[in-house]
C-alpha cells in the first residue's frame, strides 16, 4: 500500500517535470510570455488533473459532470495548456503553436478556442465569480461537480474577487474550491511591497470560507489538503497554496522582473539541465 | 513591413518609452503631478517617475475601480493625477467610476490608456484595447489624445498636464517612427495636423495609422494620386474646420485608426462630413473582430491595417468621387 503511493507520488513529480518543461519551450519558441507565473502553479495543477482529484473525459470536453478548472490567473495560459495537452484533451504539438499568428493557441486563454479552457481569462480578478456561477448552474441542473479556481496572489488586489468570495458564501458554495497561488510577488515587485494582502488567510476566514494551507510544490502536502477541502459542508473553501515564483529554475526564482518574460534560448538551456536535475 | 518604412520614416524606440520619459518631464516641472499604477508601470514605462518621485508614486495594485477612485479623490485635493495602465483594464474595468468619479465631476484627472490598439502583438484579445476609443468617446467632458510619434507624444503629455480637466491619453507598446523633428511637432488640443499636401484625396490617421498613412500617400503618388495626411492627434474636440475643408478640397476621404470601426474615430468623422459636406468616404480599421495573438506586424496584415490597405480604400474613395463627377 504504501509503496503504491510512493510511486504515484514520484509519477506526479514527472508529470511536473515535464509539464514544466513544455512550459519553458512553449514560452522560449513564442519568445513572450509568462514563465516565472506558470512555474508557480505546476504542482498545483498537475495534482487536480493527475493526482485523482478532478473528474474529466478529455475526449468530451463538454461532459456537464465534469469537474470545472477555471485559471483565474490566465497569464498562467502555457501552464494550463500544457497540462491539458498532458491531460490528452488536444495533441501535444499544438502547444508549439502558443502565440502564432493563425492558432488557437491564444496567449490568454478563450473559452471556447481550446477543448478544456472553461473560461476567458487574462483581465484579472474574474475567475471566481465566473466559478460561483457554475456553482449555482449545478445546482439548477441537478449536477454535483466540483469548480476549482486558481487565482494569483496579486489578483486577490481586485475588488471582484472579493465581491466573489462574498457571495459564494452566501450561496454556501460547497463545491467550490478555490487554490491560491501564493508565490509572494505581482507584476512589478513583491506583494508586500505594492499593496499588501496580509492578514490574507482571516480575510478569506472572515469572509465566511474554510481556509487550509499548503506548501504548492509538494504533491504530499497539496493532494491530502485538497481531499479535505472536498468534504467541507456548507461554506466554499480555498487552499493557500505557499509558492515560489519561477519554481525551478534558480535565476527566475531570484528575480521578480521575469514576470512576463519568456527566457531566452541560452537561459532555457540551462533552466532545462535545472529542471531536469531537479525532477 | 513597418509603418513608415515606405515614406523613408526615421524609426524610433517603443512609444512608452517616450511616454515615460515625458511623464518624468512633467512631474519634475510640476509637484502637483502624482502618478498612480495598476502594477504596470513597468509595461507602461510610468516607473520612471516612481525612481525619481516615490513620493508622488502610488501602486494601487491590480484593482482597477480602486486606482480610478483614489485618482480622482487626488484631483479633488488639487493634485494632477496621471493614471496609467493599459487601456483596456483601465476603461473595461473602471468604466463607471470614470465616468462619475471623473467625468462627471469634471476633475482634473488624467487617464493614460497603454498598450492601445492590436500592436501589442502576442499577449493577445484579453489585453488589448481595441474599443477604448469608443468607451471613452462616450463620456462627453474628456479631451481624447492619440499621438502618432515620439515628438508628438511629448507634446500631448505636456498638453495633458497643462489642460484643465479630464484627458485620455493613448499610448502604445509599439515603435511609431518620426513624423516631426523632435523640436519642431505643432500640437495644438483640438487642431489636427497636416503632415502632407495633397488635393485628390484626404486620409485622415490617428496614432500608428498616420505613418501608415504617409506610406500609402507615397504609394498613391506613383499613380498620380496625391493624398493630403491629416494627422488627428485630438479626437475630442474633433477638428471640425480641417474635416470640412478636406471634404471641400480634396472630395474624398479615407479614416484609418487601430481601432475598432464602430465608435472610433472614423465614424465621429463621417458624421461630420455627412452634416457639413458629404463626400465619399472609405474607413481602414477592424471590422467587428476580436484580434488573436501575434506578432504585431503580422497582425496589422492579416487585419487590414498596412499601407497598402489604406491605397486600396483611397483609391476607391477616388472612383466613387470620379464616378460622381465630382
Ligand atoms: C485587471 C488586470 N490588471 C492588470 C493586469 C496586468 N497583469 C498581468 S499579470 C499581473 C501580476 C499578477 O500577479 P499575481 O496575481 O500575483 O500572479 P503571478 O504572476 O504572481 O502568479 C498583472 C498586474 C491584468 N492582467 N489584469
Ligand atoms: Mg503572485
Amino acid at each position: 500500500m504504501k509503496d503504491t503511493v510512493t510511486l504515484d507520488y514520484r509519477s506526479l513529480r514527472e508529470k511536473a517535470r515535464q509539464i514544466r518543461l513544455d512550459i519553458l519551450d512553449m514560452t522560449t519558441k513564442a519568445a513572450s510570455g509568462h514563465p516565472s507565473s506558470s512555474f508557480s502553479a505546476v504542482e498545483i495543477v498537475t495534482a487536480l488533473y493527475f493526482g485523482g482529484l478532478l473528474r474529466y473525459r478529455p475526449h468530451q470536453p463538454d461532459w456537464p459532470e465534469r469537474d470545472r478548472f477555471i485559471m483565474s490567473k490566465g497569464h498562467a495560459a502555457p501552464l494550463l495548456y500544457a497540462v491539458l495537452a498532458h491531460a490528452g484533451y488536444f495533441d501535444r504539438s499544438e502547444l508549439w503553436r502558443l502565440r502564432q499568428l493563425d492558432s488557437p493557441v491564444q496567449g490568454h486563454p478563450i473559452q471556447g478556442m481550446m477543448p478544456g479552457v472553461e473560461a476567458t481569462t487574462g483581465s484579472l480578478g474574474q475567475g471566481l465569480s465566473l466559478g460561483v456561477g457554475h456553482i449555482l448552474g449545478g445546482r439548477l441542473n441537478g449536477l454535483d461537480y466540483r469548480v476549482y479556481v486558481l487565482l494569483g496572489d496579486g489578483e486577490c488586489q481586485a475588488g471582484q474577487i472579493w465581491e466573489a468570495a462574498m457571495s459564494a458564501a452566501h450561496f454556501r458554495a460547497d463545491r467550490l474550491i478555490a487554490i491560491l497561488d501564493y508565490n509572494k510577488y505581482q507584476e512589478t515587485g513583491p506583494i508586500s511591497r505594492e499593496m499588501a494582502l496580509e492578514p490574507l488567510a482571516d480575510k478569506w476566514r472572515s469572509f465566511g470560507w474554510h481556509v487550509e494551507e499548503a506548501d504548492g510544490h509538494d504533491f504530499e502536502d497539496i493532494i491530502p489538503r485538497l481531499k479535505a477541502l472536498q468534504q467541507v459542508e456548507g461554506q466554499p473553501s480555498i487552499l493557500i497554496a505557499h509558492t515560489v515564483k519561477g519554481k525551478g529554475v534558480s535565476f527566475v526564482e531570484a528575480d521578480y522582473r521575469f514576470h512576463g518574460r519568456a527566457l531566452t534560448p541560452e537561459q532555457a538551456e540551462k533552466a532545462r539541465e535545472e529542471i531536469n536535475a531537479t525532477g | 513591413m513597418q509603418p513608415g518604412e515606405i515614406a523613408g520614416l526615421k524609426p524610433s524606440v517603443p512609444l512608452r518609452n517616450i511616454f515615460g520619459e515625458a511623464l518624468l518631464e512633467v512631474a519634475r516641472a510640476n509637484p502637483k503631478v502624482v502618478v498612480l499604477d495598476g502594477d504596470l508601470g513597468n509595461s507602461t514605462k510610468a516607473e520612471l517617475v516612481r525612481y525619481e518621485f516615490p513620493e508622488r508614486f502610488f501602486n494601487i495594485g491590480i484593482a482597477e475601480s480602486n486606482l480610478v477612485g483614489v485618482g480622482a479623490g487626488l484631483a479633488a485635493c488639487g493634485f494632477i493625477p496621471f493614471i496609467v495602465s493599459f487601456s483596456s483594464f483601465l476603461l473595461c474595468n473602471a468604466y463607471d467610476q470614470i465616468r462619475l468619479a471623473i467625468a462627471m465631476s469634471n476633475v482634473n484627472a488624467k487617464i493614460v490608456g497603454s498598450h492601445g490598439g492590436i500592436t501589442l502583438g502576442k499577449d493577445g484579445p484579453t489585453q488589448m484595447g481595441i474599443e477604448d476609443l469608443a468607451l471613452v468617446g462616450g463620456l462627453p467632458t474628456f479631451v481624447i489624445l492619440v499621438p502618432s510619434d515620439p515628438a508628438s507624444m511629448r507634446r500631448a503629455v505636456q498638453a495633458a498636464a497643462d489642460h484643465v480637466g479630464p484627458v485620455f491619453l493613448r499610448s502604445s507598446r509599439m515603435a511609431m517612427p518620426h513624423i516631426y523633428p523632435e523640436d519642431a511637432c505643432p500640437f495644438e488640443i483640438g487642431k489636427a495636423n497636416i503632415v502632407r499636401e495633397g488635393d485628390d484625396v484626404t486620409i485622415i490617421g490617428c496614432g500608428l495609422m498616420v505613418s501608415a498613412a504617409l506610406d500609402a500617400a507615397a504609394l498613391l503618388a506613383g499613380e498620380g494620386i496625391e493624398a493630403r495626411v491629416l494627422d488627428m492627434h485630438t479626437l475630442r474636440p474633433l477638428d471640425v474646420d480641417a474635416v470640412v475643408a478636406a471634404a471641400r478640397e480634396t472630395g474624398a476621404i479615407v479614416t484609418a485608426e487601430e481601432h475598432l470601426l464602430q465608435g472610433g474615430m472614423g465614424s465621429n468623422i463621417a458624421r461630420i462630413v455627412a452634416a457639413h459636406h458629404p463626400v465619399p468616404m472609405r474607413f481602414v480599421g477592424l471590422a467587428d473582430v476580436y484580434v488573436e495573438s501575434a506578432d504585431p506586424y503580422r497582425l496589422l496584415e492579416k487585419y487590414h491595417l498596412t499601407a497598402y490597405d489604406i491605397a486600396r480604400a483611397a483609391r476607391e474613395a477616388v472612383e466613387a468621387r470620379r464616378a460622381v463627377g465630382a
